[in-house]
Formats: structure tokens, sequence, C-alpha cells
């Protein structure tokens, strides 16, 4: 067992509870740390993978933006669903069930491919050359410009609809929105 | 040193245990976030793959477009949240089941 | 081997290892143990050097405000904050009732460690960086933030009204403020070519990016400034208003540690302006003598610390609409035309000479001069506004009077 074998299973053992304690918890605010420790373990993750930017932008994004969104929209919504009312609904053991099957069905089908039993091959790039490479394929005109670019649309479409949803009703929501 | 079954198969542990926090549970914040955990176990898997193959760079190009697209789902979701809670003073999925009242 | 002069923190490591080695352990293991002791030794040096932070802060606060400052406990009360630190151990831990008992302990924890987190990465000297990643500018983004989920921990646990008050005027400000922050950092990152700050610091080799974008400076000042919530930012902790904001609950070491982290956090703002503006380590000699660029970056971190402190001895406190109103109406489109500028005049002429400082600056000087007519119009057309209102409202007081 070496070193870094060692520390994947720890981190995935840790992520895994805390997933489990996010979809199994009464109170939201407990659910919604269990969530920030979930994606931090995966930003650990993407570290043992030598993606280290790619763990970067998972804090970056996820855990300063969308668990702090999450975190601030539970401490508004409080008053709506306290600890006592039922956390699941009438056919939550069919879920389970689902899930269950789910996951045996997908490890079954992984022991059918042999190249999944392989080991990760030398890694003969330096970081450095691989953000490199990753930031000219962003805006390389034969890569994949489009795709970022359709991103970035995205982006402003979801920030412009999110303030026109979630403006206070009755001032105005046909005023001109603020990109 | 660490197989890349192992990895597929935290992920597909992670992406179950997000589909039964989507499926079973009645609060739509708690909705959400059982979609986040099956969005970070897709993006695990899409890392790993990238990780265990050729190296060409359009794994960690899917990986970022995916963190952007649930950037802004979760933006659009929680302002929808908002919203619903703003009209009916209530979150639970199963109470908001009517078109109009 | 014999004491080399050039390359100090590189003898000291290689004696270090030998001492290890000599010891009988295995040379993984004496990485790891070299790491972990460096690791624990700049966190250690990072903590301990805020209790001359805090004495250096009041006692310039004190003059500013023509007053001496502590001068009791020790020459000059230099012993001051360990009076402080010993007061605030020995006090009780109280918990309030109904508080949060797993937030309200890990959200002075979280803060303090994403405030030491970031020196991490700092440069201190030619070849002393706690960690040399290429991403470096982003990771300390990511750090910084998560001392925002801290503070706003410690309000939502607190069970406390004004506790709740203060931490969601902390997010808004520190996710507002963030957003300045993040496009004025990417200013020297375009002007170095790399995210990592190790290149940063020694692109400034030739000229420091304060002269090639002073605008992205200031702003990057500002919004750290307004990331740690310091006056005139700290509305956060406002006395008066809202009774000490997201700390009110928390007492003895616990509040020592919030306390610690908003000292130390300023110092790290310092220290990164000093790092991505001024040149970090750089000057006369830096690259043969390095601690000669030890001592450089010490100085330049201490001047803007000084700015800093100055700062906060100057401004009164503003109020929330009009740091939102700054905020997006003209530090974020700052930022971002300030970000586009920077890409066309670094497209323009990228080898180091007299016309790219000399583009640079031109084109930072237009974007000021543009900003400024607009402001002084917008200023201007509500000073007409106001004296119209003025007039009007003493026209309707004369008919009073008259009638």
């Amino acid at each position: 067992m070496t070193s870094v074998q060692l520390v994947f299973l720890l981190t995935a053992a840790i992520t895994l509870y805390a997933a489990l304690m996010v979809v199994l918890s009464k109170h939201l605010v407990h659910a919604a740390l269990w969530l920030i420790l979930v994606l931090a373990g995966i930003a650990v993750l993407y570290v043992l993978l030598n993606a280290g930017f790619l763990a970067v932008v998972q804090v970056a994004i996820y855990i300063d933006a969308i668990a702090i969104l999450i975190i601030i929209v539970v401490m508004l919504t409080q008053r709506a669903m306290g600890e006592t009312s039922m956390q699941v609904n009438r056919s939550w053991w069919l879920a389970a069930l689902t899930s269950i099957v789910l996951f045996v069905g997908l490890v079954a089908l992984f022991n059918q491919i042999p190249f999944l039993q392989s080991d990760a091959p030398a890694l003969d790039v330096d970081a450095e050359v691989l953000l490199d490479d990753l930031g000219v394929s962003l805006v390389d005109v034969d890569q994949y410009i489009l795709p970022f670019e359709v991103a970035s649309v995205l982006l402003l479409a979801a920030l412009v609809g999110s303030i026109m949803i979630a403006w206070p009703r009755g001032s105005a929501s046909e005023e001109e929105h603020e990109a | 040193m660490i197989p890349l079954s192992w990895y597929i198969i935290f992920a597909a542990v992670l992406f179950c245990i997000g589909l039964y926090g989507a499926l079973a549970r009645r609060n739509a914040l708690a909705i959400l976030m059982g979609i986040e955990l099956m969005l970070n176990a897709a993006n695990v898997n899409i890392v790993a793959f990238w990780r265990y193959g050729t190296f060409a760079i359009r794994g960690q190009v899917f990986a970022l477009i995916v963190f952007a697209v649930a950037a802004a789902e979760a933006a659009v979701g929680l302002a929808l949240i908002i919203s619903i809670y703003r009209r009916r003073t209530t979150i639970a999925v199963d109470e908001i089941n009517m078109l109009k009242w | 081997m014999p004491f080399d002069i050039n390359d100090p923190f590189v003898w000291f490591g290689e004696w270090f290892r030998g001492l290890l080695q000599g010891l009988g352990l295995a040379p993984g293991m004496v990485t790891f143990v070299q790491n972990l002791l460096g690791a624990l030794a700049l966190g250690t040096i990072v903590l301990v050097a805020t209790f001359f932070l805090i004495w250096a802060e009041r006692k310039i606060v004190a003059r500013i405000q023509d007053r001496l400052g502590p001068n009791r406990v020790g020459p000059y009360g230099i012993f001051q904050t360990f009076a402080d630190a010993i007061k605030l151990v020995t006090k009780e831990l109280i918990t309030p009732v109904g508080a949060d008992i797993i937030p309200y302990n890990l959200a002075p924890l979280l803060t303090v460690m994403s405030v030491v987190g970031v020196w991490a990465v700092i440069p201190l000297a030619p070849r002393l960086t706690g960690s040399d990643i290429n991403v470096g500018v982003l990771y300390v983004v990511s750090i910084s933030a998560v001392g925002t989920l801290g503070i706003m921990l410690a309000g939502m646990s607190s069970n406390n009204k004004y506790a709740l008050l203060g931490a969601f005027r902390t997010v808004a400000q520190m996710l507002s403020y963030a957003v300045p922050m993040v496009l004025a950092l990417l200013v020297p990152v375009l002007l170095s070519g790399s995210m990592g700050m190790v290149q940063i610091t020694e692109a400034q080799g030739s000229i420091w990016f304060v002269l090639l974008a002073p605008l992205a400076a200031l702003i990057f000042f500002i919004s750290s400034i307004a990331e740690v919530g310091r006056a005139p930012f700290d509305l956060l902790e406002a006395d008066s208003e809202i009774v000490a904001g997201f700390n009110i609950e928390y007492s003895g070491l616990r509040f020592g540690m919030f306390f610690v982290a908003e000292f130390l956090h300023a110092f790290t703002i310092s220290a990164l302006t000093a790092t991505l503006f001024l040149g970090g380590w750089q000057g006369p000699g830096a690259n043969d003598y390095p601690l000669l660029g030890l001592l450089y970056f010490f100085i330049k971190t201490a001047v803007v610390y000084f700015v800093v402190i100055w700062i906060r001895g100057t401004f009164p406190r503003i109020r929330i609409d009009q740091m939102n109103s700054v905020n997006w109406k003209f530090f974020t489109p700052l930022a971002l035309a300030g970000l586009v500028v920077t890409a066309v005049a670094e497209k323009l002429v990228t080898e180091y000479s007299l016309n790219r400082i000399l583009v640079h600056l031109g084109s930072s000087a237009l974007l000021f001069v543009i900003v400024f007519t607009i402001l002084g119009s917008y200023a201007r057309a509500r000073r007409r506004e106001l004296k119209g209102l003025a007039i009007r409202g003493s026209e309707v007081s004369a008919v009073e009077s008259q009638a």
C-alpha cells in the first residue's frame, strides 16, 4: 500500500461519508457544511489526478461561490421546513432501490472492461506546459473556442435570468435589467 | 499505483448517493445539493479518464465547461427557489403542485 | 558545505537534510519532515509577527489621533499585545444557548486558516517560497474566499440577530469586492504571462508593474482593503451600528482568533500588493544576495501596511448602499476596462523597452481621463440638481414665512 493509495483511500472515504451525510441530514445548514467537505475532498482528488488547475478552480467556483450561495438561501428560507417535518417523500424507498440497482449495474459493467484495470500512464509533460496547452486550446480557432464562447453566453444568460427571476415582486420587473 | 477502476467506482458511488438525494428529499435545496453531488461525480469521472487516457487536452476543457454549466444552473436554481419561497412560503416540492391557485 | 552567501536558504536546507539523514531517516521521510517543519515555521512566524503588527497599528493610529497609544507595558508599550493575548487566553469560553455547535467552533478556525494559507505561495526571497505552484494567483483568490465562509458561519451559528445581520453584510461586501479584486489581479498575470507568483515577481526585474498599470494596482489595493473589512469598509463590525457584528457571541481565545485573522489579513494583502505590483523581493543586488531580497520584501510590505493603517486613521466609515454602488458602478466597470486596455496595450508592444512603458502608461492615463470626465459631468449634474432643490426649498420657506 503506497502512500498515494493511502491518501486516495482516506480522501475517498471522507468524501463518501460526507456525501451520505448530505443526503441524510435533517438540518439543512449541516447538509450544506457536509457538501463543502465533499467539494473539498473532490479538489484533493483532482490534485491526485495531476489536474492542479482544476483543483483550484473547483475550490474557487464550488466552495467560494456555489456553497456560499446555498448557505445564504438556506438561511433566507429557514422558516419553511424545520427539522421536525418529514425530510423525505413517500417513495424514498424506491429512490434508494433505484440508486442501489444503478450502482450494482455500473459495477457489473465496469468489470467487463479490461482497460479500467490499468494503471496511470507516465506523466511526461510539465504542469506548466499542461496549463499553457489548456489556455491555448480555449482560444484557438481550430480547437475549443466555440464551447468556451457558448459557456460564456450561458453564464450571461444565467446571470440576467436569475436577477430577473429573483427580482422582488411589484417593483418594476419590466425595468431595464443590469447585466 | 492507483488503478483507474478505483476512481470510477468512487464516482459511481458518489453519483448514486446524489441520485438518492435528488429523488427522495422533499426540500428543494436538498434536491439541488443532490444534483451538485451528481455533477461533481461526473466531473471526477471525466478528469480520471483524461488522466488515464492519452492526455488529450479536451478532457480538461470538458471538465471546465461542466464547471461553468454547474455554476449557471446553481444560480438559476437558487433564484427560482427564492422566488417560489416569496410567493408560497414553502419550498417543499410536493406542496408546489399547482400551476395557478 | 561552507556557508554560501549567494544561496543561504538552499545551504540551510542541505545542512538540515544532512542532519536528518545523519539521524538515520529514509530520504522520502527526510523530505516529508523538512516540508512539515517548513510549513510549521512559516505559520508560526507569521502568527507571532501579528503581535508586533497590532502594536504598530495601535501606535500609528494613536499618533494620527494626536495621542500616545500603549506605552506602559515594556519600552514604548511593545509588550502590550502579549498582555492582551494573555488576558484573552485566560477568559472563559462562553457558548451561547441555541448556537449551532459545529459551525460555531469551526468558524474561527476557517478564518485563521484561510489567512495563514495565503503565505504558502508568497515568494519571500529569490529562492525562498513555501510552495511554487503555477496557479498561485488563483489559489490566493480561492483561499481568501474560505475566510468569507468562516465569517458567515460565525454570524449564522450564533443565534443572535445582530450577528446574523453582520454575517449578511459581510457576505455582501466580501463577495462584491472579490470581483474587482480578481479583475485587477488578472493584470499582473497578463503583464508577466504566468499565474505563478514566483514568475510574476521575476518578471518585474526590469520594471515594477505599478508603473505599467497604476489603475489596476489602485483597484486591487482598495478592493483588498474592502475584502479584509478594514476602515473605511469596516461596516462589518460597526460598533455603533450592529454591536460588533459577527463576533458578538465569541469570547476568549475564539475572539482572539478572529482578531488575529483580521490584522494578519491586512498584513497579507500588503504582502500581496508588494509582490504583485511593487516587485516583491526585487531590488538592487537582490539576485546575488537573497538576504537582501528578503529585506526589500519586508520594507515594501511594511510601507504598504503603513498606508493601510494611514487610511484607517483618516477616513470615516461608508454606508452599505454607498459601498455597493461604488463597487458595482465604479470599480467593476473600471477594472474590466483596465483589463481590456492592458490586454490591447500588451499585444501592441511586448518586449521591454521605453515604448512598452509609454504605451501602457498612456493607455492607463487615457482611461483615467475618460473615467474622471464622466465622473465630473455626473457630479456636476448632481450638484445642479441639488442646488435646484435647495433654491426651491428656500423659495417654499420664504413663501411660508411670508404667509
